[in-house]
């Protein structure tokens, strides 16, 4: 790992200062992405800013019938919140099925949804329930959010400051696991509610993605019976030594049966 | 450079680090505690798994200076005036380990599981040492020991 300075504010606005006057500085959060990178010297940012010190970032809260879910709040925290067990019991074991108990110590939703690793779970989260992604700029629904691999429409010096998730009348969320890292093979979130019904896949793809066909199929009859049948072109799915593009393609429709019959109140 | 406070196995430590300096290096390098080991360094085996203010972590997966002002306690202060932790001692007795090198790291992860759930079940158990890995016991009598430290803890 090559040296960089280290910042620690205590403000988002003062944070934002620092990434405007460090043209190659990097944020951290929980570090389990960005630290074995620049290990591998595939990032070598002149600084690291912190978001460590920043209280507003952390914590779960209900505002509206939304659940709000800041940035640097991590994945055991949001497995195990009262709120999101009671208003999204699908969401707490997305969150509780992240890589294991070390990493989701450390882990935030921010560094994951900036990071937007083909493989990861919340953008599967995000997308299938219609999420808000707020930063220190703006408003960014969760559909806009994730652009394509490693890539979202974060601007230079954005920073991600909570995600609004509404709460779903249904909800589910089934993941074929890599059984060394944890990470989505495939996986399927699938909801029914105010956004309306989603199926979002992550793992399959370069980036997440919905089926239109299967949340059409879903809006007429809520039920995995409903799915039978339906198949995602494998032209544009990943294939690598875990698995084909086929095999990939097959899980897609394995998976979004199990996370309709998974699917709770 | 910056300098890094915190208190390490009850005692406050205060140092002048290299910012890239990983919470591991610290405790081995810096204050000599050698217990804490360093098996893939890439966040995958959890030979490094010490406690940040109460929780198991990867310390080769953190910067020294994501710890300043916190209290980390790797597996030299679990022992108590020289009597073994009971989850040490289950391990021992049990034959938890053969060449040890997961050890402290299994070690501390497993007092972290057992502060959340005093009773775990062996699936509970399995599933919680994902992020430690084995190279030499099969695991068994790894989660036999666990099982017993619980017994053991719970009175
Ligand atoms: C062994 C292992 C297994 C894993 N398994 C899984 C898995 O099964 N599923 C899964 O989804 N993930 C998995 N992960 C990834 C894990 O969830 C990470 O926590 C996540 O990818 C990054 O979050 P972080 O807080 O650690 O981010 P960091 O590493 O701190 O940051 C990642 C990137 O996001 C940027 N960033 C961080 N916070 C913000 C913010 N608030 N605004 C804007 N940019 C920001 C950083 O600058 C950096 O570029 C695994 C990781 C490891 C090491
Ligand atoms: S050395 Fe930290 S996880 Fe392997
Ligand atoms: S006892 Fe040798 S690696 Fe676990």
């Amino acid at each position: 790992m090559y040296g960089f300075e280290y910042h620690k504010p205590s403000s988002l606005d003062e944070a934002a200062k620092l990434l405007a006057d460090n043209e190659e500085a990097s944020l951290i959060a929980g570090g389990h992405t960005l630290l074995p990178t620049m290990k591998q010297r595939l990032a070598a940012p002149s600084a690291i800013v912190d978001l460590g010190g920043i209280a507003d970032l952390k914590g779960i809260r209900e505002e509206g019938g939304n659940i709000v879910v800041g940035a640097i709040t991590t994945h055991d925290a949001v497995a195990g919140s009262d709120v999101v067990q009671a208003k999204i019991p699908a969401m707490a074991r997305l969150a509780g099925g992240i890589g294991d108990p070390q990493v989701r110590n450390r882990g935030t939703i921010g560094g994951s949804i900036a990071n937007n690793d083909p493989a990861a779970d919340y953008p599967a989260g995000l997308v299938g329930l219609g999420a808000i992604v707020r930063t220190n700029k703006r408003e960014i629904p969760a559909d806009d959010f994730f652009v394509a691999l490693f890539e979202t429409a974060l601007e230079e010096g954005e920073i991600v400051k909570e995600v609004s998730f509404p709460v779903p009348e249904k909800a589910g969320y089934a993941k074929f696991h890599n059984p060394a890292s944890r990470y989505a093979i495939v996986g399927v979130f699938v909801s029914r509610g105010p956004q309306g019904v989603r199926v979002a896949v992550t793992g399959a793809g370069p980036c997440v993605f919905r089926v239109k066909e299967m949340e059409d199929a879903l809006s007429g009859n809520w039920s995995a019976d409903a799915l039978k049948g339906i198949t995602v072109p494998e032209d544009e799915l990943n294939a690598d030594l875990h698995a084909s593009a086929e095999y990939r393609a097959h899980l897609v429709g394995v998976m979004a049966r199990r996370a309709v019959q998974a699917a709770t109140a | 450079m910056p300098t890094v406070t915190m208190t390490v196995n009850g005692q406050q430590v205060s140092r002048d680090v290299e910012p890239r300096t990983l919470l591991v290096q610290f405790l081995r390098e810096e204050l000599g505690l050698t217990g804490t080991h360093v098996g893939c360094d890439t966040s995958q085996c959890g030979a490094c798994v010490v406690h940040v203010d109460g929780t198991s972590v990867k310390a080769c997966t953190a910067l020294a200076m994501q710890a300043d002002g916190s209290e980390v306690t790797t597996i030299e202060g679990l022992a108590n005036n020289g009597e073994l932790h009971p989850m040490q001692a289950a391990f021992k007795e049990h034959h938890g380990l053969q060449c040890g090198f997961c050890t402290p790291g299994m070690v501390m992860s497993a007092v972290d599981l057992l502060k959340r759930n005093p009773d775990p079940d062996e699936d509970t158990i399995r599933h919680w040492l994902e992020g430690n890995i084995c190279r030499c016991t099969g695991y068994h009598n790894i989660v036999k020991a666990i099982q017993h430290a619980a017994k053991e803890m719970r009175g």
